[in-house]
């Protein structure tokens, strides 16, 4: 008898087998992400994933739905206009940490201050893996990167208090090791209105992990075991990730606010009345 | 098919080019606009911005350029027909994704109100400095199609052809404009709805297991798609195969770019658009477009009223460049004259069809237009 794995309808398994590295993360996400989906109940034909570039880019590849490879760091601008031009499809921007917040960090910064009804999906793995592991705006102090080879000595983002300052409506953190926790995280995202954000910590043992003498993906999972913190509605400004310390992680935010679709339709007809046209689909 | 009545604002208007392009825009049923305001171009964004709420249209002011040349992709897959608007500095920041819309085949119009530059150079004066740039700005290998308006009809006229090429070859059309046409004045008579030709997006129509998002039809074209519409498609800047998977070998780059280049190439001939005046029998011809056409054409009148026999061949079409149209043309002319506002951009393209006829350029840095009187000497000394 053979049992149809759950995930695999929302894969392209035509793809397979994908280019992540063995020990990779990002695979586990897109395994949580799946089932995500499924539970959420959103159907296949209203999702689109709009990727940027990287190998977290490559998520929109490998997915069975309506999607998109953009450019680097623009996948949020690309998703801006698609939402607005076809608002009855849910997007979801599914990239990595150097491509959602170094060069597409602008955008970021934006789409939450607008409030933009989009969910963004960060796997961060505090480096660029497609290119060889660079630093980027998410490395910890101290980490040896490519770029930063007596290690790093810029201070990185917080991510999950950069989208709640800059107006996010749900903001969560897990890693990799919590996959009960992403899934729910994510389908959380999936079905609030607004701008929704959920980094996961995730190993990249290829290029990250061996620099740093974290070892193999399983001793990674082990780290994360151990110095995770699960702190739902912990103060944002204190979830700061560094070399060793805990990894604070959790829902931290879970608020309304008016979309910008919302704003935008409600504004005109409250100034234009019967002048106002909405958008037709 | 004709103009949605809606966005049409039929009749004669006295408007500058920026809000004749707009309007242009909202006749070829543009409902989807992200910019960052640059000068010379803001007023056609604010015109947009005033317009579009009562006509269903969509305006959102980006944080910047890049995200403004893609929210437009972004527009065009949810199923709008989007454009953008800025000038020199921006276009720069624009050139990767008139890249990823050639690359993905997304139909979208850039509009470019040029300015003196490099750098931020001349904000409030004209150039037209940006030809090249246009044809060539974004890295790799591509054709582009890129109109030229020399009056604020045109603007208008122009700006919804380009919408039309746009659809038609599933390329981005550049809008070609300068700050003289973009702030003068003029009558800007707008037809009926019925009386604007719109073309249509080619949606597919293939069973949803069947269509293949990029598998040409026979005009090299293939048929379009949108979100939401149960194709599961994908699209990438990556080379792809005709699934719309990446195909990273040597023979798919081959495929893929023949393609790309050869829809617009191969229709070089239909998309030349001139308009040429007393060519036949001349003995030099001037060969301008945009607002230097309108200053050329004074130098061409002033030499045939000496009895000079003075053509004039203006290119409303500039990308593709009308290769064999140049070609035939230097074959029976002793001179050709070609003033530009920059130091010598599509004079070097009229060189290189003009097969050893003699090709004089009349080089201008910007932030004005040039002296009649130049461009008249220029075309005496070429026949000397």
């Amino acid at each position: 008898m053979s049992v149809e794995n759950p995930v695999e309808r929302y894969l392209r398994t035509d793809r397979m087998p994908h280019i992540w590295c063995p020990g990779c993360g990002i695979g586990t996400t897109v395994n949580c992400f799946t089932r995500a989906i499924d539970e959420s109940g959103i159907p296949m034909d209203r999702l689109a994933v709009v990727s940027g570039i990287g190998c977290t880019g490559r998520v929109a590849g490998y997915m069975h739905v309506d999607s998109f490879h953009t450019t680097h760091g623009r996948a949020i601008p690309f998703a801006t206009g698609l939402k607005m031009a076809a608002p009855d499809m849910k997007v979801v921007v599914y990239s990595g940490d150097g491509d959602l917040f170094a060069i597409g960090g602008n955008h970021f910064i934006h789409a939450a201050r607008r409030n933009l009804d989009m969910t963004v999906i960060c796997v961060n793995n505090l480096t660029y893996g497609m290119t060889g592991g660079q630093l980027t705006p998410t490395t910890p102090e101290e980490a040896i990167a490519s770029t930063s080879p007596y290690g790093n000595f810029e201070h990185p983002f917080n991510l999950p208090y950069l989208a709640e300052s800059c107006g996010a409506v749900y903001v969560a953190r897990w890693t990799t090791y919590h996959v009960t926790q992403m899934k729910k995280a994510m389908k959380e995202a999936l079905l609030k209105k607004g701008f929704s954000f959920v980094e996961i910590i995730s190993p990249c043992p290829t290029l990250y992990g061996r620099r740093n003498r974290i070892g193999d993906s399983l001793d990674e999972m082990k780290t994360y075991k151990t110095r995770s913190q699960i702190k739902n509605g912990h103060d944002t400004k204190d979830v700061d990730l560094g070399m060793g310390g805990p990894i604070i992680v959790g829902k931290f935010v879970d608020r309304e606010r008016t979309t910008y679709q919302d704003a935008m339709d409600a504004f005109y007809t409250r100034k234009l009345g019967d002048r106002y046209a909405r958008a037709s689909q | 098919m004709h103009a949605d009545p809606a966005g049409v604002l039929t009749g004669a208007h006295f408007l500058d080019g920026d809000h004749a392009c707009c309007e242009g825009a909202l006749a070829a049923e543009c409902r989807f606009v992200a910019g960052y305001p640059i000068t010379p171009s803001t007023e056609v964004v604010e015109r947009i911005a005033q317009r579009f709420p009562q006509v269903g249209g969509i305006f959102i002011q980006m944080e910047d350029e890049l995200a403004s040349s893609i929210a437009i992709a972004g527009a065009v897959w949810g199923g709008k027909r989007a454009m953008t608007v800025t000038s020199g500095p921006g276009f720069s920041l624009m050139m990767e994704h008139i890249g990823f819309a050639v690359m993905t085949e997304t139909p979208c119009v850039f509009v470019n109100v040029q300015r003196g530059g490099p750098s931020t150079g001349l904000p409030t004066l004209p150039a037209q400095a940006d030809m090249m740039q246009a044809r060539w700005g974004s890295h790799g290998d591509y054709e582009i199609i890129a109109v030229s308006p020399n009056s604020p009809q045109e603007c208008f006229d122009l700006t919804i052809k380009a919408f039309n090429l746009a659809e038609q070859y599933r390329v981005p059309a550049l809008v070609m404009m300068d700050e003289c046409v973009g702030h003068m004045m003029e009558r800007v008579v707008i037809p009926k709805p019925e009386e604007i030709d719109i073309y249509p997006r080619r949606y597919t129509t293939a069973p949803l297991d069947e269509y293949l998002p990029f598998a040409p039809e026979e005009d090299m074209v293939p048929a379009m798609v949108r979100a939401g519409q149960g194709y599961r498609f994908h699209m990438t800047g990556l080379t792809h195969n005709e699934k719309g998977y990446p195909d990273m070998t040597v023979s798919g780059q081959a495929r893929l770019l023949g393609r790309l280049v050869d829809k617009i190439k191969k229709h070089a001939v239909a998309l030349t658009d001139v308009v040429a005046d007393q060519v036949d029998g001349a003995d030099a011809v001037v060969i301008s477009y945009g607002i230097t056409s309108r200053v050329a054409q004074k130098a061409v009148q002033g030499l045939r009223a000496k009895g000079l026999r003075i053509g004039s061949l203006r290119l409303r079409t500039v990308w593709p460049f009308p290769e064999q149209l140049i070609r035939d043309l230097a074959r029976n002319v002793r001179a050709i004259v070609v003033p530009e506002l920059n130091l010598g951009q599509i004079v070097r393209e009229v060189e290189r069809c003009a097969n050893g006829t003699r090709v004089v350029g009349v080089p201008h840095a910007g932030g004005t237009v040039h002296d009649p009187a130049v461009i008249a000497q220029a075309i005496t000394e070429a026949l000397r």
